[in-house]
């Protein structure tokens, strides 16, 4: 009997191990914009591309920066860094990587037409000195050049031309280039196909210069819009990691056997935005002026949310309500200046009608419904609640993919967005939300065009301010203006709890970014 | 006197016979009362965003160990009261499936009574048209009608005109019925000696289809109308369902069976099965109510 079992085992061990691939098939809420790595700065658009693009440096498991297509770099002087590039490294396409490409990257970047410029932000320029070998020209001293730069994907310059997207396709006007639908990189994997709103397929690259931790060949990712399907599509096994679950399912699912959950906060911060530029507010009934150019307006709008109830019944206590513009684990962010502003819609009326506006107003809240945590539903509440102070909300919710293209024409008047922190510092979230909208890195995602003379001067301060203490009071108390002036109405910091099935081993990414070459499935 | 007609015709006959129908009967007068008085009679204006209160959603069926007898049914997870949500949907459902039939009867009366009056190449090129359309089901000219009209009207007007462009669809999915059998009796009727008689003292031809043909016609196409409202209700409720019907701010019954579907694994059953009870229970009366009303009408079955 024993010997028996025993040559079965044999038998059903040698069939089932060596053949078969292993795919991790990820499952999450929504599609990719672009494959143009220089594009579009979002969240799940960045997560895939990182998969075949990749950067001089990278974040190591826990987060510290770590060699990438740099193998060392040294500072020569406060504002110049000297990078060692890998050599014998190869895109897909089998062509090699040298110096010309990170020059040509970094110029092509910095285009105004993509939003990505903030990664290469502080730099003057980027000198080929030989085929391995680029110095970064700083305008100042940068004290975060490492972390920044990770983002800063490096594309090949003879494909690009090749193929005629020297440029980053203009997304706001909907162009497409090659490069928007084609990939080149030199990273763990290659995308072998991308459907829009239906699957983008990878397989792992064998040529790749570094070193797998887990045992990944195929990674299927699956955008599922509906909520429950895509927890149905985990039940049954037909994904093996969902990385943005319903609030509502949560507790559910760490009741599956078959299931397991990895809880975690991502660095992300969900707010609402205001149109501070506009002399006469769009889609209101206001006419010839800007309420929101008043802080004792936008202070209203702010009373007015009870994050509390928010967190308790539409996040299902997934949510840290915020106060400030970041969330925890960003450099910067303290409990104490974290400042939540008390549920008051008595008092929210009151400051109305100090304001000028005793029967409230109409506006039109813009608002996604794929691409946050309970995005559209927190709209609605929000609507119900500033419907109770006075405000006349219209709800306008619609598709990432359309919403994007909307807040880069600037047509909105207010408008829920997420901002998370790649470099895990406060300096970007002020940098892209706070500081005054320039064509680059300045206000890149400032649609509301806030402009605060002071702040930009504390920012721009803090790009090179190299003495830590300085630097920290300085974020501190540009934090502390951004909130007080509320300039922004942060609604809350969202949880991201992931469920995946028992076999698979993946690491938590704070920047909500699977990395599936640190996974194992079994 | 005309009461005493009234209860000794045949119809009404038929109804008094039939318990089923008379259940069927009461529960459609209660659906389409509540729906109609709904602005007057519902607990809780779903509408009004200043009176919903977030702190209370969620709430159970009054039954329930948790629930309140303000909510009888319980609330949805904005707050909002589900009796009164399904009331207001049950507006939106019953307005949209009448206004499509009635778009559709129009649409496929006239098709009919042209074709089978003129006959011949127009009659050839209205059925052609006709057999292409039923080669395909219903929900799929729906959507493809709603699709197109959500790529063809500017985006801050989708809300406003999702209702009109929804019958649209709806009533262009289902005139062909109405068409064949509205051609079919017409071709009976033109021969006979009262239309020989209208056109020859001279009547126009659009006169004679109208005054004197479609009285004859007309009946089988209101017992087709009237089986009709119950599918193009569901029709609605699956392109709602869908995500492309009715918006959620002025939610039908199938948005909210939609809305409700996400906290179905989460254990709140009552914000999905309620809407979801409402529409069967409108749907299948209103159904057996147009059965009761074919067979009645039927000199056959007599």
């Amino acid at each position: 009997m024993r010997a028996l079992l025993l040559v079965l085992a044999a038998v059903f061990g040698m069939v089932a191990a060596p053949v078969e691939a292993v795919t991790l098939r990820w499952a999450a809420q929504n599609d990719i914009l672009t494959m143009d790595p220089h594009s579009q700065n979002h969240a799940t658009t960045h997560a895939i591309m990182q998969y075949t693009y990749e950067g001089l440096s990278r974040y190591s498991k826990d987060y510290n920066v770590e060699p990438c297509l740099a193998t060392s770099w040294e500072k020569i002087s406060e504002t110049q860094y000297r990078f060692q590039l890998r050599k014998n490294v190869k895109f897909h396409d089998g062509s090699p990587f040298t110096a010309d490409d990170v020059v040509f990257s970094y110029n092509r970047i910095k285009e105004p037409q993509g939003t990505n410029q903030i990664y290469v932000a502080g730099i003057k320029e980027v000198k080929k000195i030989d085929d391995y070998t680029v110095d970064f020209i700083l305008e100042g001293p940068h004290p975060l050049l490492l972390k920044n730069i990770i983002d800063f994907r490096i594309m090949s310059k003879a494909w690009s031309e090749k193929n005629r997207s020297e440029h980053i396709q203009d997304y706001s006007k909907k162009e497409e280039t090659f490069a928007s639908r084609n990939t080149n990189g030199t990273g763990p994997y290659i995308i072998k196909g991308w459907e829009p709103d239906k699957r983008i397929v990878m397989t792992k690259n064998k040529d790749w210069w570094g070193k797998m931790d887990g045992n990944v060949d195929d990674v299927i990712y699956t955008p599922i819009k509906s909520d429950a399907t895509r927890v149905s599509a985990l039940l049954s096994a037909e994904v093996d990691l969902v990385t943005d679950l319903p609030t509502q399912d949560v507790d559910r699912l760490r009741k599956e056997s078959a299931l397991k959950i990895l809880d975690g906060h991502e660095v992300r911060t969900i707010f609402i935005g205001l149109d501070q530029h506009n002399d006469e507010l769009k889609y209101s009934n206001i006419k010839g002026k800007n309420p929101f150019k008043d802080v004792h307006v936008r202070k209203a709008l702010n009373m007015a949310v009870d994050r509390e109830a928010i967190k308790r019944v539409t996040m299902r206590g997934l949510s840290i309500p915020a106060g400030i513009m970041i969330a925890p684990g960003v450099h910067g962010y303290s409990k104490e200046i974290d400042k939540v502003e008390k549920y008051d819609p008595a008092g929210a009326k009151k400051l109305l009608a100090e304001a000028g506006y005793p029967n409230g107003f109409e506006f039109t809240l813009d608002c996604p419904n794929n691409r946050y945590v309970n995005d559209e539903k927190i709209c609605q509440a929000l609507v119900s609640m500033w419907a109770r102070a006075g405000f006349n909300v219209k709800l306008n919710s619609m598709q990432f993919a359309t919403y994007i293209p909307k807040l880069l024409n600037l047509d909105t008047s207010a408008y829920m967005l997420g901002w998370g922190v790649p470099t895990f510092d406060g300096l970007y979230s002020l940098q892209s939300l706070v500081r005054t909208k320039t064509k680059g890195a300045d206000g890149s995602f400032n649609q509301g065009r806030v402009s605060d003379a002071k702040l930009d001067e504390m920012i721009d301060q803090m790009k090179v301010e190299t003495d830590t203490k300085k630097r920290d009071a300085l974020l501190k108390q540009a934090l502390e203006i951004t909130r007080d002036q509320a300039y922004y109405v942060p609604l809350h910091h969202q949880a991201r709890p992931w469920a995946m099935k028992k076999g698979v081993t993946i690491t938590y990414s704070l920047d909500d970014r699977p990395q599936a070459r640190f996974a194992t499935v079994k | 006197m005309i009461l005493r007609q009234l209860w000794e015709h045949d119809l009404a006959w038929s109804f008094r016979r039939s318990p089923v129908t008379i259940v069927a009967a009461v529960l459609t007068l209660i659906c389409v009362g509540a729906a109609l008085l709904a602005p007057w009679i519902s607990p809780q204006d779903p509408f009004n965003m200043a009176a919903l209160n977030l702190n209370e959603a969620f709430t159970p069926p009054a039954w329930e160990e948790k629930g309140v007898a303000q909510y009888p049914l319980g609330t949805d997870n904005q707050g909002r009261d589900i009796l009164s949500t399904i009331m207001h949907g049950a507006r939106i459902s019953l307005g949209v499936g009448l206004a499509s039939v009635f778009f559709a009867l129009i649409l496929g009366v006239s098709l009919g009574l042209v074709a089978g009056y003129f006959g011949g190449r127009i009659d050839a090129i209205i059925m052609r048209i006709a057999d292409v359309q039923l080669s395909f089901p219903a929900i799929l000219i729906a959507l493809l009608i709603d699709g197109v009209a959500r790529v063809a009207l500017p985006g801050d007007q989708h809300d406003q005109l999702a209702i009109p462009v929804l019958v649209l669809a709806i009533g262009f999915a289902g005139w062909v019925q109405y068409a064949r059998t509205i051609r079919g009796s017409t071709m009976v009727e033109k021969s006979k000696e009262y239309v020989q008689a209208a056109r020859v003292i001279g009547r126009r031809p659009l006169a004679i289809m109208i005054s004197h043909v479609l009285p004859n016609v007309l009946g089988p196409v209101l017992v087709i109308a009237t089986i009709h409202i119950a599918t193009a209700i569901i029709t609605e409720a699956t392109l709602s369902f869908l995500g492309v019907g009715v918006p959620a701010t002025r939610p039908s019954l199938g948005t909210l069976i939609r809305i409700g579907n996400e906290f179905l694994y989460s254990g709140e059953w009552w914000i999905t099965v309620f809407p979801g009870v409402a529409l069967v229970v409108l749907v299948l009366s209103v159904n057996l109510l147009g059965d009761w009303l074919r067979d009645a009408l039927n000199p056959k079955l007599r």
